[in-house]
């Protein structure tokens, strides 16, 4: 694909995993863990598409979601959420704070690149 | 000559035609034509069992010795039923709204459906109705002994006192007859009613016939009788107001609480309205009775010989003057005064002896089926059979023991003292709303060991229950205790004096009781209602919260009103509720009816107690307690009580508010906890997914990488199992379900394990102890303590930062307890987390460094309460600090 990720996800052996499945299958990935630094890895880094967890040390996903949305420039950057938890009231909670897609945890490799796949082809039509 | 054979004819014929005419009465009402069976006249001459053997005859023989003072024993009932009116209709108007069964019954429910109250009341009307059951057996015996004394060669003692055997076995047949056929009392007995009408117009003919006798037959006129009086030595007859006053008030307050009078009274009373009528009429007739005592005394004292018993002169002066049908006429007057007051009491005894003492035992003795199971009628009525028997039984031993000897009149005042005791309770209850169940309680014991000690056990007789010394110089010579002189006041007449102390001190300890004490809230709400009988009579109030189906109330209803009554009544309220079906619902109304119906049968706090069962909730809401507080009419009175009510009700509802609180928290912490587990679960298993398909993939990958990553998934799955040990372990704990392999050992030898299972001997944490200080015996699980211990010691070298870890532990043992306590030297935990570390899923340090879901602390908090001991952070320390707290095994061993 030849995109850039960046990977905002705490959990070093989840975070280690999908470096490894998103390289393989071509995209640039960067990685961070930290809730409190994300707005920030987001301007440096400039991704295309951005893989964001819900429950970070710090400061939730959701809230980093929010501030993405208020700020023009990325108000339309790709978010692909991904939860635990994994009740109905997350999914509502990921639409309503502007998530382009969720996923509950645990998923599939495939599942992963193809959601990637899909909001970066959205995005490209756009 | 009357032969005796004639007499004993006569007798049974006139038996015969009491059970005559009650079974028609029966009949009649079965039939639903009651008619005249409920009118006034009824009603009024059914008041009359008031003139018992006793007034029959021993007015006479009273009028003999102490002129027209027998008239007090009229004046009390005349005053009561002219100038008390309204206590009697008031009586009446509960009586009927109450379904109430018996004057145990009413006191009882009065104070909050008291069984003690009711039971209290019960034994003291037995022990005061059984001299008086006694004297009719004995008046019997000696008007049947007068003619027996008439005829030669009778064999006379057997035959007399088997007489009194004989009428107490028929009595006791006949009530059971007719007095026990049917349960709902409220259906009432018109059979026994009617038939003890019938015997009251025939007392009243017997006596005024022999009144008329004795003035146109014996006299020679009015004129000639009035000389007769004027000669006679009555005329010297001297006022003595002490007793007058005494008798007079002790009559009033006997009518109203003799068990017998409350039941024809009240019980048996068919319409509201017939006081009215009553109210005029029952003096009338007592005035007709005691219109010819005086004469018949008088001539009886100047045509007897000397020393003839003047208590049968209404049989003897006719007999002397050879008038043997008119004798024969006063016999059958005699004999039913004497039946229709046995029958009654019986009756009214039997109801409450069933009722306030055998029911409440049989329902005790089958806590919680006692109403679902078993036929409650069969009980009900066999209990009451017994109990009819029983009274009778009592009346004839008492007659046997005493053996007859006293004047008449003077057993019907003993009795008369003994059931007045009932009436502070009573009175008080009524009209005063203040009156408590304690105070009824107090005063009614109290008066009524005082009426046994200065009047009950001397009608003995000197020696025989009560020593003769102790009545001449009180118990161990204490003379102001001694029974007729109480507190060194003497020259009473005995029954004033006993009637004077036993219900001074009744009243003083009844009203000190109910100012002292606060009345529960069925209590106050009985209480309200009773006062305020005319105010609010059919409002519905009562049964809230709890639940009841309407099946098994209506299985409970057949059981004790019969299945056709049951139903009737149950269909009734359908429609009333305005549904279709067979069951109402369970409204607080309709509960409060069916118990209404229900006491009718079984007494207040029977039916109250059995439809507790079922219902199994509190009788008493706060709306009730707001109303009782609204119409109350001594708002001052209360204004206290009443505010210390409501701060109650402020404070009740701030706990009832706080445990919403409480509940909503749970509910959100619930939530809180499964989202919490589905992340601890999903987060372990997103790993092993994602590393297990690349492995599956066959990704071209090094043999580090490939080894790392199997690594990966197996420590994964590792944290997942523990997460799963922890999750099941504590809610084992939670439950209380753990099962505890306690055993004696020590402190130290725990605490080794703990070190060692930690792996903190050749950790980095260096471990401070004093083993001589830890040589203490515990009995305990070792294994959870070890449990709680281990945790603590690898939650220490988990999170100690110190450059150089050190844990140090505290031993101190005394008082029964020892306190173990763990303090490293890292930072310590932040003041506001100290409170959240013992709960689940409190990790404070993101989880890579604690390698555990959180449950730790958690599983120690529960293992320590189900250790009876206690785990807690201990502040202030420095470094981290946990206290154990758990019973040495001396203070296990004392429990």
């Amino acid at each position: 694909m030849g995109g850039t990720v960046l990977l905002i996800e705490d959990e070093p052996n989840i975070m280690e995993a999908m470096r490894f499945i998103l390289s393989r299958d071509g995209w640039h990935v960067h990685c961070h863990s930290d809730g409190a630094t994300a707005l920030d890895a987001v301007r440096q880094r400039d991704p295309d598409v951005v893989v964001l967890d819900v429950m970070l040390p710090n400061r939730s996903g959701y809230d980093i979601l929010r501030d993405l949305r208020g700020d023009p420039a990325t108000a339309a950057l790709p978010v692909l959420m991904l939860t635990a938890r994994g009740q109905k009231r997350d999914r509502e909670m990921a639409e309503r704070h502007g998530a382009s897609l969720f996923m509950t945890k645990p998923f599939s490799n495939a599942e992963v690149l193809d959601s990637l796949r899909h909001l970066l082809g959205r995005e490209g039509a756009a | 000559m009357l032969s005796l054979h004639l007499l004993l004819a006569v007798c049974l014929l006139y038996v015969g035609l009491l059970f005559l005419v009650a079974w028609a009465a029966e009949k009649r009402a079965s039939r639903g034509q009651a008619g005249w069976l409920r009118s006034p006249a009824v009603y009024t001459l059914s008041l009359s069992i008031y003139c018992t053997a006793w007034t029959f005859y021993g007015a006479v023989g009273y009028a003999a010795r102490s002129g027209l003072e027998f008239m007090t024993i009229y004046l009390g009932p005349t005053l009561v039923m002219v100038g008390w009116w309204g206590v009697v209709r008031k009586l009446v108007r509960i009586g009927r709204s109450q379904r109430i069964t018996s004057i145990a019954d009413l006191v009882s429910s009065r104070y909050g459906k008291s069984n003690l109250l009711g039971a209290l009341v019960t034994v003291l009307a037995v022990l005061g109705s059984t001299p008086y059951i006694a004297l009719q057996l004995q008046s019997v015996t000696l008007s049947v002994s007068v003619f027996a004394a008439e005829e030669p060669g009778f064999m006379r003692a057997p035959e007399t006192s088997g007489s009194a055997l004989w009428v107490a076995a028929g009595l006791t047949l006949f009530t059971i007859v007719f007095g026990t056929r049917k349960l709902d009392v409220n259906e009432r007995h018109h059979g026994i009613v009617t038939a003890i009408a019938l015997e009251a117009v025939v007392k009243l003919v017997a006596l005024l016939a022999v009144g008329v006798f004795v003035v146109w037959g014996v006299a020679g006129g009015v004129a000639p009788m009035f000389d007769m009086i004027d000669t006679s030595r009555l005329a010297e007859w001297q006022v003595r107001p002490s007793r007058w006053i005494g008798y007079t008030l002790l009559a009033g307050v006997a009518f109203l609480t003799l068990p017998r009078m409350f039941q024809v009274l009240v019980v048996e009373n068919p319409d509201e309205r017939h006081l009215a009528t009553a109210s005029w009429a029952f003096p009338l007739y007592l005035m007709a009775m005691s219109l010819f005592v005086l004469p018949i005394a008088v001539a009886g004292l100047a045509v007897m010989p000397a020393g003839s018993n003047p208590d049968l002169f209404v049989l003897t002066v006719p007999l002397a003057q050879g008038r043997e049908g008119l004798a024969l006429l006063a016999f059958l007057g005699g004999f039913s005064s004497a039946t229709s007051m046995v029958i009654v009491a019986a009756i009214a005894l039997a109801t409450m002896v069933s009722n306030n003492i055998v029911l409440p035992i049989w329902l005790s003795t089958r806590s919680g089926g006692g109403v679902r199971s078993g036929d409650v009628r069969e009980v009900v009525l066999a209990s009451r059979r017994l109990s009819i028997g029983a009274v009778l039984a009592l009346g004839y031993a008492y007659y046997r023991v005493t053996g007859g000897g006293e004047a008449l009149a003077a057993i019907g005042l003993i009795s008369f003292v003994g059931v007045a005791q009932v009436a502070p309770a009573l009175v008080g209850g009524v009209f005063w709303r203040g009156a408590t169940r304690i105070g009824a309680v107090a005063g009614l014991l109290a008066g009524f060991l005082v009426w046994v000690y200065t009047l009950f056990l001397p009608s003995f007789g000197e020696g025989v229950l009560i020593p003769a010394v102790m009545l001449a110089e009180g118990p161990w010579g204490i003379g102001w205790l001694r029974p007729r002189a109480l507190f060194g006041i003497e020259g009473l007449d005995p029954v004033v004096h006993a009637m004077f102390w036993s219900l001074s001190i009744n009243i003083c300890l009844f009203l000190a009781g109910s100012i002292l004490t606060f009345p529960k809230p069925l209590e106050r709400l009985q209480g309200a209602t009773f006062v305020n009988v005319f105010r609010h009579a059919a409002e519905p109030r009562g049964w809230s919260g709890g639940s009841a189906e309407a099946e098994d109330l209506l299985m409970m209803a057949q059981r004790i009103l019969g299945s056709a009554e049951a139903q009737a009544l149950f269909s009734r309220e359908v429609a009333r509720q305005g549904r279709v079906g067979f069951l109402p619902d369970p409204t607080p109304a309709f509960l409060e009816r069916l118990e209404r119906e229900l006491a009718g049968s079984v007494g207040a706090a029977t039916a109250h107690a059995m439809l507790g069962q079922i219902i199994g909730g509190s009788s008493v809401s706060v709306e009730d307690l707001m109303r009782v507080a609204d119409e109350t009419a001594q708002i001052m009175e209360y204004s206290a009580q009443l505010e210390a009510k409501s701060s109650e009700l402020e404070r009740t509802a701030r706990q009832l508010r706080d445990a919403n609180e409480k509940l909503t928290a749970l509910s959100h912490q619930k939530d809180a906890f499964l989202s919490q587990i589905s992340h601890e679960l999903r987060t372990p298993m997103t790993s092993i997914r994602a590393f297990s398909e690349i492995l599956r993939d066959g990704a071209e990958l090094g043999e580090a990488d490939r080894l790392r990553y199997t690594g990966v998934i197996h420590d994964e799955a590792v944290r997942l199992t523990r997460l799963l040990d922890d999750l099941l372990d504590l809610s084992v704990l939670e439950n209380g379900q753990v099962m505890l392999n306690v055993a004696d050992t020590t402190l130290r030898r725990v605490i080794d394990r703990a070190v060692s299972a930690a792996g903190l001997e050749a950790g980095r944490v260096r471990l401070r102890r004093d083993l001589a200080s830890e040589a203490v015996a515990i009995r305990t699980d070792p294994d959870r303590l070890a449990q709680v211990f281990i945790n603590v010691l690898s939650n220490a070298a988990k999170y100690c930062e110190a450059p150089r870890p050190e844990l140090a532990v505290h031993v101190r043992s005394g008082q029964g307890q020892v306190t173990v306590d763990f303090i490293d030297n890292g930072r310590g935990i932040p003041r506001e987390a100290q409170n959240l570390i013992f709960e689940k899923f409190s990790r404070l340090t993101d989880q890579r460094a604690a390698g555990g879901a959180g449950l730790g602390l958690a599983i120690c908090r529960e293992i320590m309460a189900n250790l009876g001991g206690d785990i807690a952070y201990l502040p202030g320390q420095g470094g981290a600090a946990f206290r154990v707290t758990l019973a040495t095994a001396r203070a296990q061993a004392a429990e």
